[in-house]
């Protein structure tokens, strides 16, 4: 097969390196190549991060580039908005509407544009929006809204739900656990 | 067992399997991990070393016993580490001995994008490069294998794309090794009369490993079915070569950097009419190339500045890549900030509001050059702040001082800042270092350091104590200060800056990132009282902004330091202990 590419976007801090060790696990498991590439240190701290994760027969370059993307999800939607050069003709974005003001516009020397879901969509990218953030205080923690997003990832993956349960118990602490699982399914299912 | 695994976390395993057992390093993005990977085995002792070329001497102790050795750093750290690696090639090992470098193309988390491979080439030390985790795991065990049978320490060449990407790996089981230590001063006392007869074998030992490179597995030929062009590469270059091309054209994978092979390459480049040379950074590959007579095209083609990716490559080989729809807008940046809560955030604002010239150091506390904060003169590397501050006020005999600072983190000044004190108190130039103490090194990730009283491994150990350390240098006026108290920064930067003679502030407040930090709980800001007059916003915290003219404080952000409430004259952002 082809290799398919998953790009994982947000803002420092928001865990979406938990998504791409779910994934990662459940795609090794599978039988896959595969490969999960990210960028620590700097940008971090409250910045733009981007993580690639590839899976196929075999997987050479560890990174996505303009044009590649097979899916797209973003914990932010500005960070949607940032990455749309590098989905396919016929990618797809899944992103959360939650909007979070990068350093220029708190200051003022930018603004946040508007309507971002309505122009993304505009460009003919096949996008799914959701309120991640209020899904996941539902489940109980503002925190869980990666574990949200992995839920809806989950309509485009053939993987079980039990699969991805398995997963999950392998990657979060028990004590998180419920709180974990119960965010999943509210993205599911949203 | 297949695993996913991070590049520096398979070093750390190859570390582990070929049975080495001392580990000494400084962390340093993208290398920090392998130290912490190495950490978690039982078997390996590892610790975080002052700074790199400590590490490297200590490394080099511990072969010289009998045990394999290992240590890291990133790209800029083996400037530090240079003087001993230079001579170690000279004395070559007893057990072998691996030092890994990480450079960071792109410059994700680094100020220069230097190639260590210049370094191989002139220390005359032998260097592997892998181009993933695989290859990560299985060249780390190799090293120490050419390590021993050619007396040598030996580089592992790690970059950011190899160094933090997963992939899969498998493992297998340790096999312990030792050897034992034997007097021999003709190969480790490298005084002239030693050092002249050892010159002669470092020669001749690149001689033999360049024969060796003519046939090893490392540096492999895969055939592609059209000959029009051979590509030579490395790294993860090799992998933007493989996904652009798949098996059309020839590729020569060279696996060792240094030395590089003679006749494999010139054979390979008989096999194809073109040869082009695909690497990252400078023209090391490709100069070799022309030295020994090959025609090739390299730098032409691809920059030294920046990374490559597989368009890049994909574009400069003649293909097509098929780009995606940007978005018609004007999207903002958004760079890494200060978190909220953050201990330097106060002291910055400080060195602002008395509009002094700040010379920086290496850390988080970096982006105290960001606006609005924007305090920060110059920022060169570990340690400069404070050597600079005192050539800087020399210099102006003595028109900048009372107007000038230097500020180091806590891991930096031990790293290479104290040197700089000691200049400062031994020729007495009159200048104010802050040390901005957060108790951790915290750019990399959370790192322990000789100030925070615990080791690598998580064990309480002997805590250095800045306050006695700056003292005993000669330093009389040392004072602590809590970033998070306005009035106390203020203060103190003005009586420290008036008196006539050198002075240490140190402003020491915990990472708020730390787990053992307990906050306050965000602020909850009282809207009534807002005018927007916007003085909150001068101190750039990313939990703070103006919703239709009134501050709005982000819950999930906000820690509760208290900084904007002392900035607030009207009451319209209480802090907790207040309200």
């Amino acid at each position: 097969m082809q290799t398919k590419n998953i790009m994982i976007v947000g803002v420092g801090g928001q865990g979406t390196l938990l998504a791409s060790k779910l994934l990662g696990r459940l795609l090794l498991e599978k039988g896959y190549d595969v490969k999960v590439s990210e960028v620590h240190g700097m940008s971090q701290r409250g910045g733009s991060v981007v993580t690639y994760v590839r899976y196929g027969d075999k997987v050479y370059s560890p990174i996505i580039d303009k044009g590649e993307a097979d899916i797209i999800i973003s914990f932010e939607l500005l960070e949607a908005a940032r990455w749309t050069e590098f989905l396919k003709p016929d990618g797809t974005i899944v992103t959360n509407t939650q909007e979070i003001n990068p350093m220029p516009v708190i200051t003022g020397a930018a603004e946040y544009p508007t309507e971002l879901v309505e122009k993304i969509k505009a460009l003919g990218v096949n996008l799914d929006a959701i309120d991640a953030l209020s899904l996941a205080e539902e489940a109980g923690t503002s925190k869980a809204v990666n574990l949200v997003l992995m839920g809806r990832l989950s309509k485009y993956f053939d993987f079980t739900t039990e699969e991805w349960m398995a997963a999950i118990e392998k990657s979060v602490p028990p004590k998180f656990l419920e709180i974990n699982k119960k965010a999943f399914l509210l993205g599911k299912d949203a | 067992m297949k695993q996913l695994m991070l590049g520096n976390e398979a070093v750390a395993r190859g570390l582990y399997e070929a049975g080495c057992s001392f580990v000494s390093s400084y962390p340093g993005t993208p290398s920090t991990e392998i130290t912490e990977y190495a950490a978690k085995y039982k078997e390996i002792y590892a610790e975080w070393a002052p700074n790199e070329k400590v590490a490297v001497e200590a490394a080099f102790g511990a072969c010289v016993a009998g045990k394999r050795s290992f240590c890291s750093m990133k790209h800029v750290g083996l400037n530090v580490a240079a003087d001993p690696v230079f001579t170690i090639a000279y004395t070559g090992v007893n057990a072998g001995m691996i030092i890994g470098v990480a450079d960071d193309a792109g410059m994700h988390s680094s100020q220069n994008e230097q190639d260590s491979r210049h370094y191989a080439i002139a220390a005359k030390l032998p260097m592997l490069e892998p181009a993933d985790a695989g290859e990560s795991l299985s060249f780390t065990k190799l090293a120490y294998e050419i390590s021993e049978k050619y007396d040598t320490p030996v580089f592992i060449k790690m970059c950011t794309r190899v160094a933090h990407s997963q992939s899969i790996i498998e493992t297998s089981e340790r096999v312990e090794t030792s050897k034992t230590y034997e007097k021999d001063g003709a190969k480790y006392i490298m005084m002239p009369g030693n050092a002249k007869r050892r010159h002669p074998i470092v020669e001749a030992r690149t001689v033999a490993l360049t024969e060796y490179a003519e046939t090893a597995p490392f540096n492999r030929i895969e055939d592609g079915s059209d000959h029009s062009i051979g590509i030579i590469t490395s790294s993860t270059s090799y992998q933007y070569a493989k996904e652009v091309c798949g098996d059309k054209y020839p590729v020569l994978k060279l696996g060792m950097i240094n030395p590089l092979p003679v006749k494999k390459i010139q054979d390979f480049a008989k096999s194809v009419d073109k040869v082009i040379v695909i690497e990252e950074l400078d023209g090391i590959i490709e100069t070799h190339c022309r030295n020994i007579g090959v025609e090739v095209t390299g730098k032409e083609l691809f920059s030294c500045i920046d990374e490559l990716s597989q368009n890049i490559v994909a574009e400069k080989l003649g293909f097509t890549p098929d780009c995606g729809k940007k978005l018609d807008e004007n999207i903002p940046a958004r760079p890494p900030v200060m978190c909220a809560g953050c201990p330097h955030r106060g002291l910055f604002y400080t060195l602002k509001k008395n509009k002094l010239t700040v010379f920086g150091d290496i850390g988080c506390y970096t982006l105290g050059a960001v606006p609005p904060l924007a305090a920060i003169d110059t920022t060169i590397c570990m340690g400069a702040s404070v050597s600079g501050i005192h050539g800087f006020n020399k210099a102006n005999e003595g028109k900048s001082d009372g107007k000038t600072v230097a500020v180091i983190g806590d891991s930096t000044f031990m790293h290479s800042g104290v040197t700089g004190l000691i200049n400062i108190a031994y020729n007495e130039s009159n200048s104010t270092v802050i040390i901005l103490d957060n108790s951790i090194t915290g750019m990399t990730g959370h790192q322990q350091n000789p100030t925070t009283g615990f080791n690598l491994k998580g064990d309480p150990c002997t805590k250095i104590d800045l306050e006695t350390l700056c003292r005993s240098v000669g330093i009389k006026r040392v004072r602590v200060v809590d970033p998070y108290n306005l009035k106390e920064c203020d203060d103190a930067v003005k009586e420290e800056l008036a008196a006539n003679e050198p002075s240490v502030i140190i402003s020491r407040r915990p990472c708020a990132l730390l787990k053992y930090v307990k906050h306050n709980g965000p602020i909850t800001a009282n809207a009534d009282k807002c005018i927007g007059c916007k003085s909150c916003m001068k101190i750039g915290c990313p939990a703070i902004s103006i919703v239709d003219g009134k501050v709005k404080i982000d819950a999930t952000l906000c820690t509760g330091c208290g900084v904007c409430s002392q900035l607030c004259k009207l009451g319209a952002l209480p802090n907790g202990k207040e309200s």
